[in-house]
């Protein structure tokens, strides 16, 4: 039997993304029959499983940006191009059918119906003959008949039966919602977004999973969700210590009953971390990175450091003792590029992933999308950071009005498949990067073009607004 | 901050990090805090080719905490012929996940640089003459 994913209709680049990831978690090999960005309804097939049914309830269970898996009973253009489908697919199975008590349902993505016309699609399907009781809850089986419009039309372009096997986990969304959440800060990442990263990092129990920039907590939060361990760090120690009254990223944990998973935040810079690579007595540590670095917009983006020169050296106060050792010290910060930040993490993350293991990372573009009407420059200020450690897994986009957010999902190679040549010359690059000064100074804008961009409000600051350029007409 | 994560940690400064010395880091005038929690068998089953064993067993004696044995259990030893954990593995999870570092200082064998830890959270920050 093939199987039908009833997606929801947005973050439509992360769905096929998310599925894949699941499936690779759960050791599950399937096809794509049909997919479209356009559709929330896809068709999959299993590929080597004894047990197809069980793989779906696997597959579909943690999964954020679906709705339910379904058995595919039938694919039409029409409703007697359907119909023959279902029969053809499925005249076997009725008998099992015949007496277990049933619910059939329509979701029209798109449209809609009166109750009369719902009450006539479901009695074209009478010939199946159930004469199992109707249950509106907990019946034995579910049928769906899905319909698919294109918008602002009346007839369906194409038409679905199915039959329910698996909810998917998307009520976490609402679990999570940051509304109802003890402690969050102005970039906390929303839950539904959360708990997407966290399926793609492959988040599950027994896995150790790291967030370095973890505010207040929103990523560990969501990979505690699916049972790994976490612990993270952050520049500002202030976001991991919280309020006076209690608010902190522990409560947080403590609020959805994960605490025992939570293994600590530390304040730490990524560029100057303490998080040990392998090489020692230990092997590798990292199950999976999850992570949005600062943008440099409403979080400001520093590393430890100092761009005057009397800080490169021991300052000492009046009484004689260095001023670092004092109970007050607040150790400067810098502005730093955003490009360089992201190769750090990736370095990072290339020391400390065991084989196969994922880094997720946020970044966000300028201007992105492609269909926009072509007044902005397009220009995507940072091109996909890569390392020859790390395999690109995938990109999703997050579209908002005049930018667009990027997750970029990596997996980690073994050893021995890694192209060598290429890694000792990223490293020669690297060092030469990072002994350079030419990024060392300057201020926030001139390190972060994103940043510069967004507060000129995403505008080539030569072109006039468009009004200005409109010509006279009379 | 856990002694489990304790052992994920070295001294931050980069010119430590390729000496011996930096790792792991000293516990000194640390205050310990204890709290019950259900073990996760396989998360320690999964810690334990991970850790650094040797760095582990000085850490328990630096903090006068009951001693580990001289090589780090093996998969087979964490569970019983029933299934049921073993006391190694609930020794372990006291160890590792039960017992934190509520205040004190981590410090670099190597540099003697000091970070402090407060109301359970280290802070690895370095004044800007060191980074």
């Amino acid at each position: 039997m093939d199987y039908l994913i009833r997606f929801i209709q947005m973050h439509e680049s992360f769905r096929q993304l998310e599925i894949e990831a699941l499936a690779e978690l759960h050791q599950l090999q399937f096809e794509w029959l049909f997919y479209s960005n356009e559709s929330p309804f896809a068709i999959i097939r299993f590929i080597n499983t004894e047990d197809p049914e069980g793989a779906a309830k696997s597959l579909i269970s943690r999964s954020i940006l679906s709705l339910a898996i379904h058995e595919l009973w039938g694919i039409g253009t029409d409703y007697p191009t359907l119909h023959a489908d279902v029969r053809h697919r499925t005249q076997h199975l009725w008998p099992q059918y015949l007496h277990s008590t049933f619910r059939f349902e329509i979701d029209a993505f798109h449209g809609s119906h009166s109750q009369a016309s719902q009450r006539a699609i479901i009695e074209s399907f009478s010939y199946t003959a159930f004469q199992g009781a109707i249950r509106m809850h907990n019946p034995d089986n579910q049928f769906t008949v899905f319909e698919d419009y294109t918008l602002n039309t009346t007839v369906p372009k194409r038409v679905y039966h199915g039959r329910r096997v698996a909810e998917s986990g998307r009520k976490a969304v609402t679990k999570y919602s940051l509304k109802k959440r003890r402690y969050i800060a102005t970039t906390s990442m929303d839950a539904e977004l959360s708990l997407v990263t966290a399926n793609l990092t492959l988040a599950a129990p027994g896995k150790l999973v790291y967030d370095p920039f973890m505010g207040t907590g929103s990523f560990p939060l969501a990979c505690a969700h699916f049972g790994a361990s976490v612990f993270g760090s952050d520049l500002d120690g202030r976001s991991i210590r919280g309020k006076p009254d209690g608010r902190n990223v522990h409560a947080n944990f403590t609020q959805y009953g994960t605490s025992p998973l939570y293994l600590g935040g530390f304040v730490a810079d990524l560029t100057n971390t303490p998080v040990r690579a392998a090489g020692r007595g230990g092997g590798r540590l990292l199950d999976a990175i999850i992570c949005d670095p600062p943008y440099g917009v409403r979080e400001g983006l520093k590393v430890l450091g100092s761009t005057r020169a009397a800080l490169q050296e021991v300052v000492y106060l009046s009484d004689g003792t260095p001023a670092h050792l004092s109970q007050s010290y607040v150790p400067p910060k810098k502005p730093y590029s955003f490009v360089r930040m992201l190769d750090d993490v990736l370095a990072f993350a290339a020391g400390a992933l065991v084989d196969g293991g994922r880094l997720c990372m946020w970044m966000p573009v300028a201007g992105a999308t492609a269909e926009d009407e072509g007044e902005e420059e397009g220009g995507e200020e940072y091109a996909v950071p890569l390392h020859p450690a790390l395999e690109l897994v995938g990109e999703c986009t997050q579209q908002f009005s005049k930018w667009s957010r990027r997750l970029l999902t990596y997996r980690r190679l073994q050893d021995s498949v890694i192209d060598h040549d290429r890694l000792s010359a990223y490293q020669t690059t690297r060092s030469t990067a990072q002994n350079g000064t030419a990024e060392s100074k300057g201020t926030a804008d001139d390190l972060n073009d994103f940043r510069r961009k967004y507060f000129q409000g995403f505008r080539d600051p030569t072109i006039p607004r468009k009004h200005e350029r409109l010509p006279h007409t009379f | 901050m856990k002694l489990l994560t304790l052992n994920f940690l070295t001294c931050a400064r980069k010119t430590c990090k390729a000496t011996a010395a930096s790792f792991p880091l000293h516990c000194r005038e640390v205050e310990l805090e204890q709290v019950e929690m259900d073990p996760n068998p396989l998360f320690i089953k999964n810690m334990l080719p991970r850790l650094d064993w040797k760095a582990m067993k000085g850490l328990t004696q630096e903090l006068g905490l009951p001693q580990l044995p001289n090589e780090a259990p093996s998969e087979e030893e964490l569970q019983g012929a029933d299934g049921e954990p073993t006391q190694v593995l609930n020794d372990l999870h006291t160890l590792l996940m039960e017992t934190s570092v509520v205040s004190g200082k981590l410090v670099c064998g190597n540099c003697e640089y000091e970070y402090p830890v407060k109301d359970g959270i280290a802070s690895f920050l370095l004044p800007s003459h060191m980074v």
